[in-house]
């Protein structure tokens, strides 16, 4: 037989048939919902008299737009409230099991669904949210989807889907102390660019990315759509099966021995071919900062921001030019002279547990700088925040002067009260730097969350790897 | 779905590259639970002056005048032509909801990211993928000519300007067809409901830890 790549044999075993040109179903296994893209779904679905097709498949949980503070006094927002309530009145109908905004196990979907076990290696999973990719880590083939979408698994169970390309990102060696998942996935996105991905589903594999725990190689999917590619995927190894025992959805006893068994083989074969293959030296990557409003604006933070005048290609200088004018930047600055105003540590890309602990590192015993007018530390979790509570992390980051808030997307995207105001600068361990994401006017820039903690304690970006 | 057969409209020119969803609607506008109504939002922060909110009367706010979709001679744009990676971000649906809301039913580009191009499938709306060159070249012709129209041919995959020029373009039979018969996906799937079924049956032997009872 020939050889396979991990893609392949994820598309294969759930391939349920496959029209002439090449369009499929394929068959989905894991179903996480939440508030924003699903009320219009349910609607569909109750318009057309149908109902979930497998209601066990299907896991709920509120974490856009509800509140990371004062959660006791409920939620302000009577458009934001609606929603939620519109979800867990959704759920209640059909029975599905959803961890409501005062359920310990409440979180960012991204987060809470392998915390669960929930989402399990070889797995088919969709959510209606293009940071889906995340579960590729454990060697799940996850898609981001639109709301139509959501409707059409919701009533069929299925995905209708065409093959992707295959391309492998082979980050070979390793990296320097202090330079985590979260550089070499921007490094990655800096090199191929955000359309770099666009039609393939990417594999992410060498000793650099075999390196990273589970919880990075999250971080690293996570942020492949930011590279283009719909679906991120690594092999599963020893640390994969790890960090599964014991989860409350993993199986168990004699179902878990046959369910290794499976995992086991699920990597890309010797000699299997790929449409596309990238290889980065891990030695070469810094710790990396955008400068810009799209992720492949980024450097090294040893590095300056780029003068658009050197760019030769006119549509990419202009998108430099404005670029820059929209973050308030000079061409030529130096990356450690950019000042900020705000820090937020948290998101589906960085707001587990290994992600705090690293920030925490560098906070101990020191104090959020004088000219930060907000520090933010939101887990990506219930289970996140009181394991973080337990190692006395919380207590860390509050001596030092940040907010210790309640789980939720919070200053990610800003749907609730988390929010920039305009010309606003955030060093921010979130996933996405465009016009106003972080809100209207605001200056993002990405950063891993150790990079985020000393920006805090400086005021600026610092080079970590040098100065920490 | 709506079905969608021919357009024959003004062309409006978003020369902007890695245009995201971010941008097309903002995400305060992503709490509402309808489906319709996001046109009037759509790329709020460009569009307006001031900061928009979910129940503003957008007829009342201060425009940019200097944004394309201000401009007097774009009103009533069908066909909005952009540039590279345009729909990039998130998967949210409410930005084909928005471009279609507001009139668009064709978006020609050199590029699309995957979602959105698959979202606006599932809306009616239809995506073109042309060369670089050809898309600069459209650029051109739009700024030099004021009430620059385009008419789009799905079932002949054809576009045609106003000089008798015509320019092919591809487009997935598959969709193409759904489009052109406003088909409901969920529908044709179902179709298949007796081969979803045995798929099931069988992959519940072969992983039976994907279907087993979870008590939590």
């Amino acid at each position: 037989m020939r050889a396979q790549t991990l893609y392949d044999k994820l598309w294969q075993s759930h391939l349920v048939r496959t029209e002439e040109d090449g369009t499929a179903l394929i068959y989905i296994d894991r179903h996480l919902v939440h508030e924003v893209t699903s009320p219009q779904a349910f609607e569909g679905l109750r318009l057309a008299q149908r109902t979930p097709w497998r209601v066990d498949s299907i896991l709920a949980t509120p974490d856009h737009n509800i509140p990371t503070a004062n959660r006791a006094a409920g939620i302000t927002d009577p458009i934001a409230k609606l929603q939620v309530e519109t979800l867990d009145e959704n759920c209640r109908q059909y029975g599905i099991t959803e961890f409501t905004m005062e359920d310990a196990r409440q979180g960012i979907v991204h987060v809470i669904g392998p915390e669960q076990g929930a989402i399990l290696p070889g797995m088919t999973v969709v959510c209606g949210d293009s940071h889906t990719s995340t579960h590729g880590a454990v060697g799940a083939l996850a898609h981001g989807i639109g709301t139509s979408e959501v409707e059409h698994v919701l009533a069929t169970q299925c995905l209708v889907q065409k093959k992707m390309k295959s391309m492998l990102i082979a980050v070979d060696g390793e990296v320097t102390v202090g330079v985590s998942a979260k550089d070499i996935a921007l490094a990655i996105i800096g090199k191929i660019g955000t359309a770099g991905g666009t039609g393939y589903a990417i594999e992410f594999g060498g000793e650099a990315i075999m390196n990273l725990s589970v919880e990075g190689r999250m971080t690293l999917c996570n942020m492949a759509i930011e590279g283009g590619a719909r679906a991120g995927i690594i092999a599963v190894d020893e640390k994969t099966i790890d960090y599964f025992r014991g989860r409350p959805y993993a199986p168990a006893g004699a179902l878990w021995q046959e369910a290794e068994r499976y995992w086991r083989t699920l990597h890309s074969d010797d000699g299997a071919e790929f449409d596309a293959v990238i290889h980065i030296d891990a030695a070469t990557i810094r710790p990396q900062v955008t400068w810009g409003t799209s992720p492949e604006m980024v450097v090294g933070v040893d590095g300056v921001v780029p003068d658009p005048a050197a760019e030769s290609d006119t549509t990419r200088a202009e998108g430099i030019r404005l670029a820059l004018k929209y973050m308030g930047l000079e061409a030529g600055t130096r990356i450690t002279d950019i000042t900020l105003d705000k820090i937020f540590i948290g998101s589906c890309t960085n707001s587990r547990i290994e992600d705090l602990r690293a920030a925490a590192n560098l906070v101990a015993g020191r104090k959020v700088a004088s000219t930060i007018k907000l520090a933010l530390v939101v887990p990506g979790s219930g289970l996140v925040k009181r394991q973080a509570e337990e190692e006395g992390l919380d207590r860390i980051f509050t001596a030092a002067g940040f907010e210790w808030r309640d789980p939720g997307c919070s200053m990610c995207l800003a749907m609730n009260a988390d929010r920039l105001s305009p010309g606003e600068r955030c060093a921010s361990t979130s996933n996405r730097n465009f016009e106003g994401r972080q809100g209207p006017g605001g200056r993002t820039h990405l950063v891993s969350p150790a990079m985020a903690a000393m920006a805090a304690i400086n005021g600026r970006f610092t080079d970590i790897t040098v100065e920490s | 779905m709506e079905q969608f057969k021919q357009v024959d409209g003004i062309v409006v020119p978003l020369d902007r590259a890695n245009v995201d969803t971010d941008a097309i609607i903002p995400k305060q506008f992503l709490k509402s639970i309808q489906r319709s109504g996001f046109g009037p939002n759509a790329f709020d922060e460009w569009r307006y002056l001031d900061q928009g909110e979910p129940g503003m009367a957008c007829s009342d706010r201060p425009l940019n005048r200097d944004f394309v979709l201000n401009q007097p001679r774009y009103q009533g744009g069908e066909i909005l032509l952009a540039r590279e990676n345009f729909g990039c971000g998130s998967s949210r649906e409410h930005a084909p909801w928005a471009l279609k809301d507001y009139g668009f039913r064709v978006i020609i580009a050199p590029s699309f990211a995957d979602i959105f191009f698959n979202n606006c499938f599932k809306n009616g709306i239809l995506p073109i993928v042309l060369e670089d060159k050809m898309v600069d070249r459209l650029f051109s012709e739009v700024v030099a000519k004021e009430g620059y129209r385009l008419q789009i041919d799905l079932e002949q995959q054809q576009i045609a300007g106003s000089d008798g020029g015509t320019l092919p373009f591809s487009v997935d039979p598959f969709r193409k067809q759904c489009l052109l018969e406003g088909l409901d996906d969920i529908g044709l799937t179902l179709r298949h409901l007796d081969e979803i079924r045995g798929f099931e049956q069988q992959h519940r032997k072969n992983c039976p830890w994907l279907f087993a009872e979870v008590t939590v």
